[in-house]
């Protein structure tokens, strides 16, 4: 038996550059308890973030997507997020028709010095994933097969 | 069409001045229309418009830019039409559009199931109520209602949008916005592993054979498609239900207010996939957050294409 099982589940949390991944920066400086199932990916700016990267993270295997970017008016190209926030407004209200839980996956605002509420965020977003339990697996998809050979490893 | 001598007397006016119309002529046999490109008078005779012509034709819009065309739209097309001129996919001065009336096409789907075998059909006769077909040797009396399109039974637009030649009577609907997404509310209320469960097995029967892609409007990207691109590596070449059910969701996303549910993607996909529910189910969402339809206003900007700083119907997350 793999030796996360039931602790954590796969959770991938996309972050712009400039605010967000800032934040959770500083929420580990400022050492806040978090929860440990999200992977970060750093992105340039949430308006570069394509809504098929979370349907693709979604399919390859993960049991939830968070993206998080600057509030709107601060983002560092003026109007990344506000694109953004069109985009995955329509992706959260997409998922359902594909068999996929809506609360899988959120969009949030987090900024540099923002650290508690990324505390807060990550923690908040992370028992919501819990609630939900493990994502429906597609057989054969990217992750699985590599979780099998990371378990063989083990 | 009643009117088809009035089209043809605006097609024949307007061809000097072009170089090429499109429509529709007969098919390799009397159940299918096929594309038809008149270019000289002669062509003009074969021209025919009923329930059978089903294509849109605005698909060959944009590989055409540059040239004068003219092209012959039902209201659905029409709407294809205005939403490649919202996006400066073709150019207005270079399309003639010729618009009527329609009464709905027909679905060959549905004709194949009551049919059968559609590999020998001697005749068929279209009139507003009927389709009456013989097939092998025997004659099939169809409803009109039993084989019509689906998108026709709740069509909003039966006219064309917009139009530089109208043939013709305008047609009446009562159909509303509503009345054509029951299908995806249906669909909708089901569980969530019913519903995945369902996309597992229906996309498991894709060929990848991209016909739907290649009959889609607004698919405009073609050789540059992320379906065959290796850079960005979006999918792989396998066979694998993952990459088939990835590229529809592309589909859809890339069509996300932009898709004027001319259906013309689910008609052409040889294996019958359902896949006109994800379109239709952004659009509902579309209309729904931006109160916005695609293809009825050619200076409007598609939604995804812009933004609002406050806007009206998106909330921020509490947390
Ligand atoms: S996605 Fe399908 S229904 Fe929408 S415009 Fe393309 S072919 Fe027509
Ligand atoms: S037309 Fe049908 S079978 Fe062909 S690629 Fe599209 S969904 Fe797959």
């Amino acid at each position: 038996m793999p030796i996360l099982e039931g602790k954590e589940l796969r959770i991938v949390g996309f972050l712009c550059n400039w605010c967000s991944y800032g934040g959770a920066d500083t929420a580990g400086v400022g050492r806040f308890k978090q929860p440990t199932d999200l992977r970060v990916i750093k992105v340039p700016c949430s308006g570069r973030i394509d809504p098929l990267f979370i349907v693709k993270t979604l399919m390859a295997g993960a049991d939830g997507v968070l993206v998080s970017g600057c509030h709107p008016r601060d983002c560092h190209y003026s109007e990344g997020n506000y694109y953004a926030r069109r985009r995955l407004e329509m992706l959260k209200r997409f998922l359902p028709i594909m068999g996929i839980d809506p609360k899988r996956f959120d969009y949030t605002w987090v900024s540099a010095s923002e650290g508690q509420r990324w505390q807060e965020v990550v923690t908040k977003f992370t028992e919501q994933i819990h609630e939900l339990g493990a994502a429906p697996k597609i057989a054969g998809a990217e992750a699985e097969e590599t979780l099998k050979l990371m378990e063989a490893a083990l | 069409m009643q009117n088809l001598k009035d089209l043809k007397e605006q097609v024949r006016k307007a061809l000097p001045e072009l170089d090429v119309v499109i429509g529709w002529t007969g098919g390799y046999d009397p159940l299918h229309a096929t594309p038809h490109f008149i270019r000289r008078d002669e062509d003009i005779d074969k021209l025919q418009v009923n329930a059978l012509c089903v294509h849109n034709l605005a698909t060959y819009l944009p590989s055409m830019r540059g040239k004068k065309v003219g092209i012959i739209v039902k209201g659905c097309d029409s709407r294809s039409v205005v939403e490649l001129l919202q996006e400066k996919l073709i150019d207005r001065e270079n399309v003639t559009i010729f618009g009527f009336g329609c009464n709905g096409v027909v679905d060959q789907t549905k004709i194949r199931r009551i049919v059968g075998d559609v590999g020998n059909i001697e005749s068929c006769e279209v009139s507003g109520s009927e389709v009456k077909v013989s097939a092998s040797g025997t004659e099939h009396k169809l409803a009109m209602s039993d084989v019509l399109s689906d998108k026709c039974a709740t069509c909003r637009y039966p006219n064309a949008v917009l139009s530089d030649h109208f043939a013709g009577d305008e047609v009446t609907t009562t159909a509303t916005f509503e009345d054509g997404y029951k299908d995806v509310e249906e669909f909708e209320v089901k569980p969530e592993e019913e519903k995945f469960g369902f996309w597992l097995k229906e996309m498991d029967r894709c060929i990848r054979c991209y016909a739907c892609r290649n009959a889609c409007p607004m698919c405009v990207c073609r050789d540059h498609c992320v379906a065959q691109s290796r850079d960005p590596h979006w999918l792989s070449q396998e066979a694998h239900v993952r990459d088939k059910w990835m590229f529809q969701v592309i589909h859809a996303y890339h069509l996300a207010g932009r898709c004027t549910e001319c259906g013309e993607c689910q008609r052409a996909c040889p294996v019958d996939i359902p896949i006109l529910l994800f379109k239709k189910k952004m659009n509902k969402e579309i209309k729904d957050v931006f109160d916005y339809e695609a293809g009825i206003n050619p200076d409007a900007t598609p939604p995804l294409m812009t933004f609002k700083i406050d806007e009206d119907k998106i909330t921020e997350r509490k947390w």
